[in-house]
């Protein structure tokens, strides 16, 4: 069952050595992560995750309500495959910048090789002939497995306080 | 928000004129004229004479206050109100203004409470808006206090009338509108109470965006099936939408206020487009296949011969169902540039929980990050900044010429023009006069 309500002060279940050397490879897998949306080369964006990932994008409200509804909500990596393709070669809207900022990153757990985290963003949206705007602000709500060494995501949930968005939200978050 | 970040946000005054000077242009079935869409003089007159006058607005559900003291806030218009269940059953609006000093009192989106009180000066209310107590009424040592002859039952909140249907839930300020089922229509009813069928809802959450364009444009957005195999290549690559489809525009008979744009979907999953329609569709896609089509299948759930039916309903309530995606859409009028849009999803409370997942699925269609929804938000609001900031000041509604209301072809504007022959009688426009 997908996880619908997200404690922000869950408490940490990992020692804070370990936390610390998570948080690093943590924040710099969402380094890389925001680079490629930075960049709009949202046709690699679904190389973060896992096979059977899930992405979620969804108001806070919601999260409240334990509503399950999403903005953006894609099970597996096909179908976030599928939306990065038709938003690049078949959606049409006005060209943009998107820029993440994002908080450092608190490690929540780690339980047979899955790691549970949470990590702030503020998402700044910057349009042809327009103010530089924050357009989204909220948590990644994220479950990573190891893949070769490496973290890929399992699963994220990108939950925002923002309660009225301005107008759309093209890109991935 | 855009409204207060747009760039060259003044609108001119040639833009916004007063009513005096609003004339509509003689050839007034083809023609808006973009002042409609810009002067704050017309989006007053708006509020009062359609929002406020004989319409039944759409308030929430039923199933957002299920039990004894649940309640939401909404909106009537521009309004802010309250739609709570009492202990009776009875579901009340109210405006969500105190009858003391005006604060709006209630400031949680949904929750429950056995009343309203509001902080200010704690005066409370009942669960149907009745002035219950008023703190130190009677004064302090026999000092102060309200008059002797100050009556709680002359100072409730303002109440609006009520009416339901299936779960959904209407409000309205006229005390002579007609019953909601005449203000339906037959026309409308038939896919109304497709969706809203008795079943009980489940509610899956909610969208909330401005759209920065005037509200009648939704409205024109879902009448104009033109644009739908044209903007949206998404539907037409993916069969969703095809000219040539079997198809109807639907406008109520009576005054053409309300529409139903209906569509069946073919057997096929990936459309089949002749290479003539091809050449007319500059935005079309040849070849483009999902990894992952699960979220166009289609579940035929209901005895309909429509596999979509998106209602507009006057003049603030959009119906959605597009194949298995159920929603309504809220408008709430924001000046004469702008809209707030809350989207209620849901399905039924006996859906497996698979089909709700496949709800969920193809809510990927809808929505303010919809493959449909963020096209026509983008769309609306290019249409906004034109007619607001550019020199021109008529549109051009020509297709399929002269005819008014339902259309059995998608090539058409015969709803568009139904509801502003309403809408000018409403508001008192005249071919090539005032109001």
């Amino acid at each position: 069952m997908m996880g619908t309500r997200f404690a922000l002060n869950t408490p940490r279940s990992i020692d804070a050595a370990r936390a610390l050397v998570l948080r690093g490879e943590i924040e710099a897998f969402n380094a890389d992560y925001c680079a490629t949306l930075d960049a709009n080369d949202i046709e690699s964006w679904p190389n973060y995750f896992v096979e059977d990932g899930l992405y979620r994008v969804t108001g806070r409200e919601n999260a409240d309500l334990g509503l399950p509804v999403g903005l953006v909500y894609a099970e597996g990596r096909d179908m976030m495959h599928d939306r990065a393709v038709a938003i690049a070669r078949t959606q049409m809207f006005a060209p943009r910048y998107m820029l993440h900022l994002l908080g450092s990153t608190r490690v929540l757990s780690e339980t047979d090789g899955e790691v549970r985290s949470q990590t702030a963003f503020m998402l700044l949206q910057t349009l042809v002939e327009g103010a530089t705007t924050l357009h989204l602000a909220g948590h990644y709500h994220d479950r990573f497995v190891r893949r070769d060494g490496g973290l890929m995501l399992a699963e994220r949930q990108v939950i925002h306080d923002t309660n009225i968005l301005a107008n759309d939200l093209v890109y991935p978050v | 928000m855009y409204q207060s970040q747009t760039v060259i946000g003044h609108t001119l005054a040639s833009k916004d004129l007063a009513l005096a000077d609003c004339k509509w242009p003689e050839d007034a079935l083809h023609t808006i004229p973009d002042w409609v869409y810009t002067s704050q003089a017309v989006h007053d007159l708006e509020i009062e004479r359609i929002f406020r006058g004989k319409t039944w607005n759409f308030v929430g559900l039923e199933a957002e206050v299920p039990d004894t003291g649940s309640y939401k806030r909404s909106y009537v218009g521009p309004v802010p109100v309250v739609v709570s269940r009492a202990a009776d059953g009875e579901i009340s609006v109210f405006e969500n203004r105190c009858a003391h000093r005006g604060a709006e009192f209630c400031r949680h989106g949904q929750g429950k409470a056995t009343e309203f009180v509001c902080p200010y000066h704690q005066w409370s209310y009942d669960l149907k808006g009745n002035l219950q107590g008023v703190p130190f009424k009677r004064g302090v040592n026999r000092a102060g206090g309200m008059p002797k002859d100050f009556v709680n039952a002359d100072h409730g909140l303002r109440k609006l009338r009520v009416a339901t249907r299936n779960g959904v839930i209407f409000a309205s300020y006229s005390p002579d509108v007609e019953p909601l089922e005449d203000y339906l229509t037959p026309e409308i009813l038939v896919d109304f109470d497709t969706v809203f069928n008795g079943k009980k809802l489940k509610i899956h959450g909610y969208y909330r965006n401005e759209v920065p364009c005037n509200w009648k444009m939704y409205h024109e957005n879902l009448k104009d099936p033109y644009h739908a195999t044209l903007l949206h290549s998404f539907l037409v690559v993916f069969g969703l939408l095809v000219a040539g489809n079997k198809s109807r525009m639907i406008a109520d008979g009576v005054h053409g206020r309300h529409g139903t744009m209906a569509s069946a979907k073919s057997e096929d999953k990936y459309a089949t487009v002749s290479e003539e329609n091809k050449k007319e569709m500059r935005s079309f896609t040849d070849g483009l296949k999902l990894r992952d089509d699960r979220f166009l299948e289609y579940v035929k759930e209901f005895d309909s011969p429509w596999s979509v039916t998106m209602q507009t309903i006057w003049p603030n309530l959009v119906v959605q169902r597009e194949m298995n995606t159920l929603g309504v859409r809220h408008i709430i009028p924001n000046g004469p540039d702008s809209l707030i849009m809350q989207w209620t999803m849901f399905g039924y409370e006996d859906d497996t929980p698979e089909m709700e997942r496949h709800r969920l699925r193809q809510g990927n269609l809808m929505g303010p990050a919809g493959f449909l929804g963020l096209e026509d938000n983008e769309a609306m609001k290019f249409v906004q900044e034109g007619v607001r900031r550019g020199t021109a000041d008529v549109n051009v509604i020509k297709l399929d010429a002269g005819a008014v209301g339902t259309s059995e072809t998608l090539i058409s504007e015969a709803t568009i023009r139904a509801m502003y022959v309403y809408y000018r009688d409403v508001m008192g426009f005249e071919a090539g006069s005032g109001s």
